[in-house]
């Protein structure tokens, strides 16, 4: 038998670059709190806790245990999920699946990560082989770069294609977004004049990395419909993780775990039209020039026409398909929560509870996760149970 | 809950250092689980790998063994913790009704890292890691306050490692198979007092696989199905402050969920055989009391009157448990697949004759405060 699960709640805190009013379990506790709030449930409610982060941001091992000061997870059954970029989504899904398979009903999921801690790239540059890769320190910013390169080659994208994804993103932060750590309007020709990080990638391109938490709330049909009046179900669930290494060649110009893990999430929720069927995208898009690629292997246009449609304002706010209402990663990354934000955000979008934010009418919602070594995650949420 | 299955279990040997790479000690046991279950790589439909950051030394550590699992090709997912937790998320993948088969991988090369700075690192940050606590001498305080609550003593706890030791005699995957004596125990090298060398589990490296199925699946299966009967996990306080370390709240609370699922009323009458999560010789006995084995403070009684022998009323770690084969993150799933192994009768010179109820346990953090207790049954 399968069960309907629904997100019933969603609080995150306002990131910033470093926050030094909270210790990790404090930033937790707040979001938990105002998760907790929008459901007007209280701990007492909750059967599991799902948390995730990425350990070598913060050094602390066995953030399950340690986390439960924050998270609530005292005498409760908690488990941590990791799995790099991705986490968010991945302890999203961890949460869908402990409604789904009848033993919770009930489940609050905790993203988090306090990024001031570290250094951001040489954490990451870990993951690497330590043998054949490591030595390159390569992060996440150069693969990005390249990728971006091979697609103005193939398509004739340019530099500016990505400044629009950036100003839209940005501005949407400013304008909607409270919580949101950058909240800063930007032109075209500020991103243009912004320093290069990694050739074509700028400075404005890139994501920051944030300190922050967020708690997405999931409940199992029964109790989700009388928790709240409208659930935001999730109708689909997808994952890929498919690249190990990156000399054996990242799909350059595309993003093929992002295409296999849609499929996988639009099989499960019936999408047979992505552009049309969604109202809104929340996704993972951690440098500008992601967000011109990556529409192609979400099936929201044909391949190479990514800038089309970032020209013509089709993802703007008011247009066809608005992605990023929240102003998306380019503007909040607490990386262990930065997936979840995108299901939370998302939800709150098919729930009518995304305020200034809000797509007027949005029913059919689209969030994403990327991270790990080109991984994706993706996650279809309605308002309703089928779709129409 | 619908009826869950596991079809296939694998093991490596385990030492203390083994020149295989993350990969490729990963690689065996899915090959072997996928072997013993009777299946190929294209039967999994997701996978759940086991792997931590500080163990491996690298940050999204699932990456190392991805390839080597099979993870590519299918939802897949990693849970950082003990591999009963890893069990539990494949268990819950396949009761949703999106998956049917769920391979599972816990892998750990303790060998590569230094133990003692990795456990320092689960304590906080500001307040107790200066101190230089790690998960030795969190645990003397534990065993200090648990033998001083309930007057154990020293040689009861030794008398777990003497057992446990010469179980692992008849367990060829185990790392330390020892013909030892109390004396030895007491004499051995004190680590951190109370706790001596024969009292603590080695670090091992190693990896363990078990292969999860749905019911229509693993009735293909035959007697070589072991039902998921009951399971359940909890957490306590961080602080060791904050907890009586010589009580295990969180063990009773997962046990009782556990045994709720799989109409248990009395354990010790309805388990045959129990693999616990020993990191210590104290453990297996505080363990056994969360486990509702026997009332509070009486399991150095029982351990004298040789109720957790193999010939015992309740034989405890026929494998040699984790005080024999401790490779971190892998040793709860470990105890899944010696219980497997118990209930099909393919336990070989461990077997526990007539085995029909298995419990298996893991845990999580520092002194027990994470549990996780899967019953199994045949």
């Amino acid at each position: 038998m399968i069960r309907r699960v629904g997100v019933v709640g969603f609080g995150q805190t306002h990131h910033r670059s470093r926050n030094t009013e909270c210790n990790g379990q404090e930033l937790i506790a707040v979001a938990v709190r105002r998760a907790l709030e929008s459901a007007e449930l209280t701990m007492a409610d909750i059967d599991a806790i799902v948390i995730g982060n990425m350990d070598h941001f913060e050094s602390i091992n066995n953030v399950d245990m340690w986390s439960v000061d924050g998270s609530g997870g005292y005498m409760k059954p908690i488990m941590k999920v990791t799995t790099g970029g991705t986490t968010g989504s991945a302890i999203g899904h961890a949460g869908f699946y402990h409604a789904a398979s009848g033993l919770f009903d009930t489940v609050l999921v905790i993203g988090w990560e306090q990024n001031s801690e570290s250094d951001t790239t040489a954490a990451i540059s870990t993951c690497f082989d330590p043998i054949t890769e490591r030595d390159f320190t390569a992060g996440a910013i150069g693969p990005l770069a390249a990728q971006y390169t091979a697609y103005m080659n193939k398509y004739g994208a340019t530099e500016e294609d990505a400044a629009l994804v950036s100003v839209r993103d940005h501005n949407n932060a400013a304008s909607y977004n409270p919580y949101a750590h950058l909240r800063q309007t930007v032109t075209v020709e500020d991103v243009m004049k912004s320093a290069y990080v990694s050739y074509p990638i700028k400075l404005l391109d890139m994501c920051p990395r944030s300190d922050g938490a967020c708690a997405v709330i999931f409940a199992a049909e029964q109790k989700a419909r009388k928790i709240v009046d409208k659930p935001a179900w999730i109708l689909g669930v997808g994952d890929c993780h498919i690249l190990v290494h990156l000399a054996d060649g990242i799909g350059l110009a595309s993003l093929p775990s992002l295409e296999i893990a849609a499929k996988q999430a639009y099989k499960m929720a019936g999408i047979i039209e992505p552009f049309r069927q969604f109202d809104v995208a929340e996704l993972y898009i951690p440098a500008s020039t992601a967000g011109v690629t990556w529409m192609e292997a979400l099936g929201l246009c044909d391949e190479g026409k990514g800038p089309g449609l970032i020209r013509g304002g089709m993802t703007d706010m008011g247009g066809k398909l608005p992605i990023n209402p929240s102003g998306g990663v380019l503007a909040t990354n607490p990386i262990g929560a930065t997936g979840l934000l995108r299901i939370g955000e998302a939800a709150f979008q098919v729930m009518g509870k995304a305020e200034k934010k809000q797509v007027p009418g949005a029913k059919v919602a689209l969030a994403t996760g990327f991270g790990g070594c080109f991984w994706s995650d993706v996650t279809v949420l309605s308002s309703t149970t089928h779709l129409e | 809950m619908d009826r869950v299955a596991i079809v296939g279990v694998a093991q490596t040997k385990y030492q203390s250092y083994n020149p295989a790479s993350h990969a490729e000690l990963s690689y065996e046991v899915t090959r072997d689980a996928l072997e013993d279950a009777g299946m190929t790589i294209e039967d999994v439909d997701n996978t759940v790998t086991v792997c931590n950051d500080f163990w491996d030394g690298r940050t999204i550590s699932s990456m190392a063994i991805t390839e080597a699992t099979g993870s590519h090709r299918v939802p897949t997912t990693n849970v950082e913790g003990d591999g009963t937790y890893g069990a539990l998320m494949g268990l819950m993948r396949i009761l949703s009704g999106h998956h049917r088969v769920t391979l599972v991988v816990a892998q750990s090369k303790a060998s590569e890292g230094i133990p003692s700075v990795i456990t320092n690192a689960m304590f906080d940050p500001l307040y107790e890691r200066m101190l230089g606590i790690d998960a030795v001498s969190s645990a003397a305080l534990q065993m200090r306050q648990y033998m001083s609550k309930y007057g154990v003593t020293e040689e009861q706890c030794a008398r777990v490692s003497v057992k446990n030791h010469r179980n692992a005699r008849n367990n060829p995957y185990a790392h330390l198979p020892l013909d030892i004596s109390v004396e030895d125990v007491l004499r051995s090298r004190i680590l951190a007092d109370p706790i001596k060398l024969l009292d603590a589990s080695p670090v091992s490296d190693g990896a363990c696989a078990i292969v999860m199925a749905d019911e229509s699946v693993a009735k293909k299966r035959g007697k070589r199905a072991v039902w998921i009967e009951g399971v359940g996990h909890c957490a306590d306080a961080y602080h060791l402050g904050d907890r009586d370390l010589g009580e295990s709240p969180a063990l009773e609370a997962a046990a009782r969920r556990a045994y709720g699922m799989a109409g248990v009323s009395d354990p010790m009458k309805d388990i045959d055989v129990a693999e616990l999560y020993d990191a210590f010789s104290y453990m297996e006995l505080m363990w056994m009391e969360g486990l509702g084995f026997c009332h509070q403070g009486e399991a150095g009684a029982v351990i004298d009157r040789g109720v957790t022998e193999m010939k015992g009323r309740l034989p405890v770690n026929p494998s040699g448990g984790v005080l024999s084969a401790h490779a971190v993150q892998v040793a709860g799933l470990a105890r899944i697949a010696e219980a497997v192994l118990q209930l099909r009768g393919e336990a070989g010179a461990r077997q526990v004759d007539g085995a029909k109820m298995a419990l298996a346990h893991g845990i999580e953090g520092a002194c027990g405060q994470g549990h996780c207790v899967f019953v199994l049954g045949r």
